[in-house]
């Protein structure tokens, strides 16, 4: 990592030190949808195994995307108050303020990822990984948080307004939903079960379960990969290109 | 390097098929003040936009300090500080932790960073409230902490985009203060303003910028001269004294909104006032009031393109 990149890490760090709110609303509201789902409702759920087990890997990836909000207003308001112009016109890498953002995002996302690994086990999640599923799990968790950071900052940088800019993340967080998180794509109804069986979030999703419960992933995990590969260079490439054209 | 800081020829751009800049030249010497004057929507942002590597012109050249800002565009940002429109500081960092931001970027080293924030502070008095919050920051500490700034790194060419728009009369004059020491110290300082009398008061040279293309260079002086809107106003006791006074003085002309006034046009010279002044006591015409009107922009506007520039403001 350039210095450039160091030296900006160290202001989103501070900024998320700054910004309890944006931490406690990341770390809480998956919480309280986890109690929701697993505590009340789960149990009228038939999915095979134990519930908790079932819902914790989508719990995780809902958690993920979840705390994207904060990441795509922090980029539209240093848009609009100007540092970003102040940046651009210094002698410094093109990519470091990015960098630094999706850096800041990840490292908020695990500390949210974390708490609700903490709270699944307490409602009884009981994995049955490997260590080598453990070190695939956690491969793949922050691969989704690095690949959805950087969609977000181009969706971020390219919203007019700070209110447009959190409105524009409302689908990465709807999607995890309508995916087999919280039921298997077989059990809902036409039309949406077509629709969360190609989405990008399932095959993460199941692939993550696999490795959490200790069974193959099989193909889900070269078509989760692929997503996320192809999300990431999207948001990157959408990212720079944004980051140069606005003034 | 030549003696110009910023040069600049046939600078172009528009954006779809609204021309913003039709074809500006420019040419400003080294270690002085050059004002660009012109009302929002002129033009002014996106010259210095174009001039500080933000954004890429369609057409024409431009050098600043020796470079082009087209194809040199690492070497122009080393060599310049821009304060934008609006106080680009980071508010959830203190007023000292965003100066050690911009002293890390530069790669100042720890002591001399140490060294260049506590001066940076104490010049922009500043130093009492170093560690807070900038979002605690009023209007004007944020672009005192804004320009503090763009300081570090000693640049040599500095510009500021409307550097006092929107602040208080008292802030705005600390502020015309901190750039003539900057003059002193030898930068070169690229001002853009909506305020006449603050090109007036800081330019060497200004220029007139009208929907993107100048309508006037020179001095302050040569320029407000060009303006009739400069008059002297006299105020009389009686109409015969008015009457005298009309006859008297070539192109003065009875002012509309005062029955007792007439209106005089004149450069406000010293030596042009006491001419008219010794001419009526002379012939023994009593004058009860008296002023100087200096023109505003608008007037100048008037006189420069026809048009005013607050009608450009509405459109």
């Amino acid at each position: 990592m350039s210095t450039d990149s160091a030296i900006m890490l160290r202001r989103n760090f501070k900024h998320t030190v700054r910004n309890p709110v944006a931490v406690f609303n990341a770390v809480l509201l998956p919480i309280v949808i986890m109690l929701m789902f697993v505590g009340e409702i789960g149990g009228a759920f038939n999915v095979g195994i134990k519930y908790v087990d079932y819902a914790t890997p989508g719990m995780i990836v809902l958690t993920i995307c979840y705390g994207l909000s904060a990441t795509a207003l922090a980029v539209n308001s240093d848009m609009a108050k100007g540092i970003i112009n102040r940046f651009k016109v210094m002698d410094i890498s093109r990519s470091a303020v990015l960098t630094a953002q999706v850096a800041a995002t990840m490292l908020r996302t695990m500390i949210a990822v974390a708490a609700i690994i903490g709270v699944a086990f307490a409602l009884g999640f009981r994995p049955h990984a490997s260590f080598a599923g453990w070190l695939g799990a956690i491969g793949l968790i922050l691969a989704v948080s690095f690949a959805t950071s950087w969609i977000t900052i181009a969706l971020g940088l390219a919203a007019k307004t700070p209110e447009s800019a959190g409105m524009t993340v409302v689908p990465l967080i709807l999607l995890p939903f309508l995916s087999s998180a919280i039921v298997p794509a077989g059990k809902m109804g036409p039309g949406i079960r077509q629709f969360a069986e190609y989405q990008p979030f399932t095959p993460v999703i199941e692939t993550l379960r696999a490795l959490l419960t200790g069974t193959s992933p099989g193909t889900n995990a070269i078509t989760a990969v692929a997503w996320l590969a192809g999300i990431a260079l999207v948001g990157y490439v959408w990212s720079l290109s944004t980051f140069s054209k606005r003034a | 390097m030549s003696t110009s800081a910023i040069a600049a020829t046939g600078l172009r751009k528009a954006y779809k098929d609204k021309v913003v800049l039709d074809g500006i030249d420019l040419d400003v010497a080294a270690g002085t003040v050059f004002s660009l004057l012109g009302p929002n929507g002129a033009g002014k942002t996106t010259t210095v936009n174009v001039l500080t590597t933000l954004i890429k012109a369609d057409g024409g050249t431009a050098r600043v300090a020796g470079h082009d800002v087209a194809t040199q565009t690492k070497a122009v940002r080393a060599a310049i500080g821009v304060t934008g429109q609006f106080a680009a500081v980071d508010e959830l960092l203190t007023g000292q932790e965003n100066l050690r931001l911009m002293a890390d970027l530069k790669r100042l080293g720890s002591a001399e960073t140490g060294r260049v924030v506590t001066d940076l502070l104490e010049r922009f008095d500043l130093t009492g409230s170093a560690g807070q919050l900038a979002s605690a920051y009023s209007g004007g500490m944020r672009r005192k902490l804004d320009l503090a700034m763009t300081l570090v790194g000693r640049p040599e060419i500095i510009f500021l985009d409307e550097p006092t728009t929107g602040l208080d009369p008292r802030s705005r004059r600390t502020m015309w203060d901190i750039i003539r020491q900057l003059v002193a110290g030898g930068v070169t300082i690229f001002l853009t303003t909506q305020y006449l009398e603050e090109a007036d008061r800081l330019a060497d040279r200004v220029a007139v910028l009208d929907q993107g293309r100048l309508v006037a260079q020179g001095t302050p002086a040569e320029l407000k001269r060009q303006v009739p809107g400069a008059h002297v106003r006299l105020e009389f006791a009686s109409d015969l004294d008015l009457g005298a006074a009309l006859s008297l003085l070539p192109g003065s002309s009875r002012d509309e909104e005062d029955g007792l006034a007439v209106r005089v046009p004149s450069d406000g010279t010293a030596k042009s006032v006491r001419d008219m002044l010794n001419e009526l006591d002379a012939h023994a015409v009593g004058v009860e009031e008296f002023s100087v009107q200096t023109p505003d922009l608008d007037d100048v506007f008037l006189a420069l393109t026809g048009h005013s520039s607050t009608k450009e403001n509405a459109r």
